[in-house]
């Protein structure tokens, strides 16, 4: 139990030691003393003490515009703005905003970590793979997201195609990042000790290093969705005719602040609720496998 | 001991002869050279000697899991390459995937191709023998370190192997608990034929197991671990431990690490 409670310790420490902060999340979680022993809060509280910076900086909103502070130019009030949401879905447009903006996100987030953990496998797994691959995926990587844009847009005009490539070029790099190091990091061991019973190959694969790194992968997506909506944004601002990226540059020429403002929020609630959704699902990984 | 041969004989094994000729290893610089040794089928061989001088190294060449740089080693008349399928491996750390019940870690030893509902009660009898009948579904992290460890012989113990390679199985036991394992390794042996290579840094847990005890240490002048001396321990088993004869030996075998101490 020592041995492997170090063993553990250890690896988080060279994790964690490569400044790959998408790796601490699941480190922290290996200490459950430290989670108890941080605060005495009951979840009724803490929801309660999580909601309320928000409504302060609503009552703070409201306040500001219903005493003419900014001019509804400026700032529209909260009413303005579920009004202008009201407006969208009479006209039936929220629901097919919502609706293509988290469709889009969904096909680019799955086809960028079907491919990131393909590639990440590969070149984990693989010292061939590691140096064939990782040079050119390193400087594909440094490359600004919105560079890809104009080139996508020359290539695939403005249809679905290029906003769901762009996507998934976000959501692919953390994904690849995560597994190709987590892969690394399978404590040697452990695969020694499949190794000696037999295990090789893909059975090796299935039954320890695949194991051993699901935590990794899981807080590797999580961050691969959150990037997939950083990227929707880009996406749609640039060339659309639809979406909430759309409303935000269409709204930006029309001078409709309130819609604007509709927008971020909407990206907010779907960004949080779609991260909280998955987050569950990361804490019942680290559970289940580490 | 019908326990033993009941949860055993289900899958009777061939021990096997092993033989390392002339073999040496070296990680940049030499930690294994010549080593002549020749273990009969059905032999209990104890390697003892001082930390770092290769015993587990000697181990890992015997299951295919490292290469000597020179030599061979050879198992039932044919070189070892690669991952041996007759050997079953004790590791010195109990190396269980953290993600499996015990049950479960014990289970990856069946060898392959094992009946799913064959498997199950052979694994739920190797746990019962070792101690684990109530910790099957725990996940490592939950027990310790000494129940881990009887699991991880367990897990070997499933393979029913005709080679069992053990290193240190027994280091993190508390003295009762380790008698009765090492009550169980004499009641296994008995029970399914077996080869036995176990390391150990207890002389008497060698002298007590073994028929034949060798320790490895270095050479004046030579660079690298070989057998320094073999110990062909009198008696059956089980000996008593007031054995005068085996007091000498001990003494003896203290020596030998004791030289080896002070040549460090
Ligand atoms: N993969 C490796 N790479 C480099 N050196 C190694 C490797 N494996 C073992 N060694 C070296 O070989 C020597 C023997 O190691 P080994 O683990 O076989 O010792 P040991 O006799 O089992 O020691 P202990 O009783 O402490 O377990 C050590 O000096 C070790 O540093
Ligand atoms: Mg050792």
């Amino acid at each position: 139990m020592t041995d492997q409670t170090t063993a553990t310790m250890e690896r988080e420490g060279r994790a964690n030691a490569l400044g790959n902060p998408m790796l601490t999340p699941v480190g922290v979680r290996a200490q459950p003393g430290a989670a108890r022993t941080r605060g005495s809060l009951g979840p009724v509280q803490r929801i309660l003490l999580g909601a309320l910076l928000p409504a302060i900086v609503l009552g703070a909103w409201w306040l500001s515009t219903s005493t003419g502070f900014f001019a509804p130019h400026q700032l529209p009030s909260p009413v303005a703005v579920v009004q202008a949401g009201v407006d969208y879905a009479e006209r039936g447009l929220l629901g097919t905003y919502i609706a293509i903006s988290t469709q889009r996100v969904l096909i680019g987030f799955i086809a960028g970590a079907v491919l990131g953990l393909a590639v990440g496998a590969l070149v984990g797994l693989s010292k061939l793979g590691d140096a064939f691959l990782s040079p050119m995926l390193g400087g594909v990587r440094a490359v600004p997201s919105l560079a890809w844009v104009p080139l996508l847009l020359l290539w695939m005009g403005i249809g679905e195609e290029p906003k769901v490539v762009l996507i998934a070029i976000g959501a692919f790099f953390p994904v690849y990042t995560t597994v190709a190091t987590a892969l690394r990091h399978v404590d040697r061991d452990l695969v020694e000790a499949g190794r000696a019973f037999g295990y090789r190959g893909v059975a090796l694969f299935f039954t320890v290093q695949l194991p051993a790194v699901v935590p990794s992968v899981a807080a590797g997506l999580r961050l691969a969705l959150a990037q997939a909506w950083l990227f929707l944004v880009a996406a749609e601002l640039l060339a659309s005719s639809m979406g909430l990226g759309y409303v935000l540059s269409d709204s930006q020429t029309t001078g409709r602040v309130d819609r604007i403002i509709l927008a971020i929020v909407l990206l907010a609630l779907l960004g949080k609720l779609s991260d909280t959704v998955f987050g569950l699902a990361e804490r019942w990984a680290v559970r289940r496998w580490a | 001991m019908t326990d033993v041969s009941a949860a055993l004989g289900a899958l009777a094994s061939t021990a096997h002869p092993v033989r390392f000729s002339g073999l040496g290893r070296s990680f940049g610089r030499p930690v294994l050279r010549d080593v002549d040794l020749e273990v009969a089928a059905g032999e209990v061989l104890a390697i003892v000697g001082a930390s770092g001088c290769g015993k587990s190294t000697l181990l890992r060449i015997a299951a295919g899991l490292d290469a000597p740089t020179t030599g061979t080693a050879t198992i039932d008349g044919t070189a070892v390459d690669g991952v041996d399928p007759r050997c079953a491996f004790g590791f010195q750390q109990p190396r269980l995937l953290p993600w499996r019940s015990i049950a479960a870690n014990v289970s990856l030893g069946l060898p392959r191709g094992t009946a799913a509902a064959a498997g199950r009660k052979r694994v739920a009898r190797l746990l019962e023998l070792v101690g684990l009948a109530d910790a099957a579904q725990l996940r490592p992290r939950e027990v310790s370190g000494g129940m881990a460890q009887r699991a991880s012989l367990a897990r070997a113990l499933a393979r029913n192997p005709g080679v069992l390679l053990l290193d240190e199985p027994f280091g993190a036991l508390d003295a009762l608990t380790r008698l009765k394992m090492q009550d169980l390794l004499l009641d296994v042996h008995a029970a399914a034929p077996t080869t036995v290579l176990l390391v150990t840094h207890d002389v008497d847990e060698a002298l007590q197991l073994a028929d034949r005890v060798v320790l490895l240490g270095r050479e004046p002048g030579a660079e690298g671990s070989t057998v320094v001396r073999e110990i062909v321990v009198p008696g059956e088993r089980p000996r008593d431990r007031g054995d005068a004869r085996l007091a000498e030996l001990r003494g003896e075998l203290l020596e030998g690490l004791g030289v080896e101490r002070h040549a460090h």
